[in-house]
């Protein structure tokens, strides 16, 4: 089965909408290549702006386009969105509440020989907290697209993490429908819950197969939705199974793992475990290398499982 | 400009003055020095030049304003007061915890105020994608930006700089409120972005230079900006810091400080005095 990244995903899905969107704009900042933009720009190249290396200005620019009823999407590397432009995206699109959608491509380790300085391992923390932000992070081609459609419906800023290696495919397009706000139950089990974003769902369907072949019952989920957060399916996990394992490409303070922590605690307390890099910076190497540096993988996954298990009261 | 429009624009002019005073003594908090120092920039835009409607203040044809400098809210909220957006009652409530009128303009509380701002070297950006969207769809609207002299030391101001000569934006034109103080002292000292005009034009932009308490320069080179065809206009404006009330003009240390109540009746009176001097030209 070919691989598809979810930025190529993201690239595609953008032309598509620009047919029926015609307020849609793309931004780049001289990554149209990498991003996939420019699967948007050869379409419609009126409706795209090359804002050159230059983040901070593409930002605020997509703000002064979305105060004119355009629906800009700017696009760089999650580094660059999330970080070097965090205060654009946070005085200038989030306090405001504009329209713009914020594409952030190559997002984790696993962007892999680019190493640290371009490997984001700390954008869904500093997105998921500012205020009225939508923060989305797409498993696969399928989910991408639902991620952009969700993101276009939705009036305000959303922030859609997307990642550069190629993914397999999940869904199949056309038969998958996301809500904002709603995580997707790929299985339900009674032993452990296993929640996963964006890369790590397909180390998490790998995980609760081996750990179903040693004969444990697994609730897998996949939540491409990490801001507004699915609160009635994280606790009905936890009160069938009574422990958690999440998996994420990043950090694990202050991303997808705290942020369903944040609701255990304050609803219903059970253990849980994270997978993600261990407060770390990441490192160059071939990506399916650095992944397995970091543990970022279904084993890790099986083992974080079988340590909360024990945990369970 | 005849005589007695340039009055009356003057008398306008103290009244925002007398305003911005107001405002800060009665918050004890905000910007008089830059307020004072942009006045008749932003009296000209509103009373005569823009096309704006406070009964329409969304109509998607109207000219634009962006508060680039952000701090200088006083001088907006006395301007959107004295047009009719907000009323004049509202100011009273500035930067106080009730009130919408933000230490910072925000945009989704005060009609009129066309972008939230504050944090410094945005606005010429923001106005950048106001002017793309109005070619975009073919609109005649212009787009107005006030940028401090300060806030040019942030480096986005160049990236938005190039921004707008390369997408050859002449439906927009940069104010620049040059008045040569910051938090710290003089910009010349502090990190001296001079020479500014050289710098504009060698980013692409067509320059004008002013005194910017003049109307009749002022509309001189807003008339010139929307002649100029294929680049992006600034106007420099030398303007005085806390320009209008003596002991505030030129001293550094009005950029963020309020009046307390002596020093503000002191400025008031002289105000006052202003406006009464003008009554008797008219």
């Amino acid at each position: 089965m070919a691989k598809i990244a979810t930025r190529e995903a993201y690239g595609q899905a953008l032309a598509e909408f620009g047919e029926v969107y015609k307020d849609i704009v793309v931004l780049d900042a001289d990554l149209s290549k990498s991003t996939r933009t420019e699967i948007f720009k050869k379409k419609f190249p009126e409706r795209f702006f090359n804002i050159g290396i230059a983040e901070q200005d593409l930002m605020a620019t997509a703000a002064g386009l979305a105060t004119c009823g355009k629906i800009p999407f700017a696009s760089t590397f999650a580094i660059f969105a999330a970080g070097r432009a965090y205060d654009q995206v946070r005085n200038s699109i989030g306090y405001p509440h504009l329209n713009v959608k914020i594409g952030a491509s190559h997002a984790g380790v696993s962007i892999g020989e680019d190493g640290a300085s371009h490997q984001m391992l700390e954008d869904i923390a500093l997105m998921r907290v500012i205020p009225g932000m939508v923060v989305l992070s797409p498993s696969d081609a399928a989910s991408t697209y639902e991620c952009v459609r969700l993101a276009i419906e939705h009036e305000g800023p959303v922030y859609i993490r997307l990642g550069r290696l190629g993914v397999e495919e999940i869904y199949k397009k056309g038969e998958l429908k996301l809500e904002l706000g709603k995580g997707i139950v790929l299985q339900k089990g009674t032993d452990v819950g296993i929640l996963a974003t964006g890369l790590m769902v397909h180390e998490a369907i790998k995980a609760a197969k081996m750990l179903q072949d040693e004969g444990f019952s697994v609730y897998l989920v996949d939540m491409p939705c990490i801001k507004p957060i699915d609160i009635d399916l994280i606790l009905d996990v936890a009160k069938v199974t009574g422990c958690i394992v999440t998996a994420e490409e990043h950090n694990i303070l202050g991303g997808f793992g705290s942020a369903v922590s944040e609701v255990l605690i304050q609803n219903y307390p059970v253990p849980v475990k994270m997978v993600g890099v261990n407060d770390e910076f990441g490192r160059s190497g071939k990506p399916e290398d650095v992944l397995k540096y970091y543990k970022l993988t279904a084993d890790e996954i099986v083992n974080k499982a079988k340590e909360v298990m024990k945990m369970k009261k | 400009m005849d005589r007695a429009k340039e009055l009356e624009l003057k008398k306008i002019a103290t009244e925002i003055r007398k305003s911005i005073i107001i405002q800060t003594a009665s918050a004890g908090s905000g910007h008089p020095g830059g307020s004072l120092s942009g006045v008749e920039i932003l009296t000209y835009l509103y009373f005569v030049e823009m096309n704006i409607d406070p009964k329409n203040p969304k109509d998607p044809d109207r000219d634009r304003f962006v508060l680039s400098k952000g701090h200088a809210s006083p001088l907006l909220y006395a301007v959107l007061a004295e047009k009719g957006f907000i009323s004049k009652e509202e100011l009273k409530g500035f930067r106080q915890i009730y009130s919408n009128l933000q230490g910072h303009p925000d945009m989704k509380k005060v009609p009129g105020v066309e972008m939230s701002t504050g944090s410094l070297g945005q606005g010429l950006s923001v106005a950048n994608g106001m002017a793309l969207a109005g070619k975009l769809d073919g609109k005649n609207y212009r787009v107005y930006v006030l940028l401090g002299d300060g806030e040019i030391q942030e480096g986005q101001i160049w990236e938005a700089a190039m921004t707008a000569a390369h997408y050859k934006l002449d439906n927009l034109t940069a104010f620049l409120d040059h008045n040569g103080l910051q938090i710290d002292g003089k910009i010349t000292e502090v990190m001296s972005p001079e020479p500014v005009d050289e710098k504009f034009k060698a980013f692409g932009w067509h320059v004008i230079k002013i005194d910017g308490h003049d109307f009749n320069q002022i509309e001189k080179a807003v008339n010139e900006a929307k002649t100029i065809k294929g680049k992006p206009t600034i106007i420099i404006a030398e303007t005085v810091k806390g320009k209008g009330v003596s002991f505030m003009e030129n001293e550094v240390g009005w950029h963020g400080t309020a009046p307390n109540k002596e020093q503000a009746q002191k400025a008031l009176e002289e105000l006052q005095k202003q406006l009464e001097s003008l009554e008797v030209q008219g």
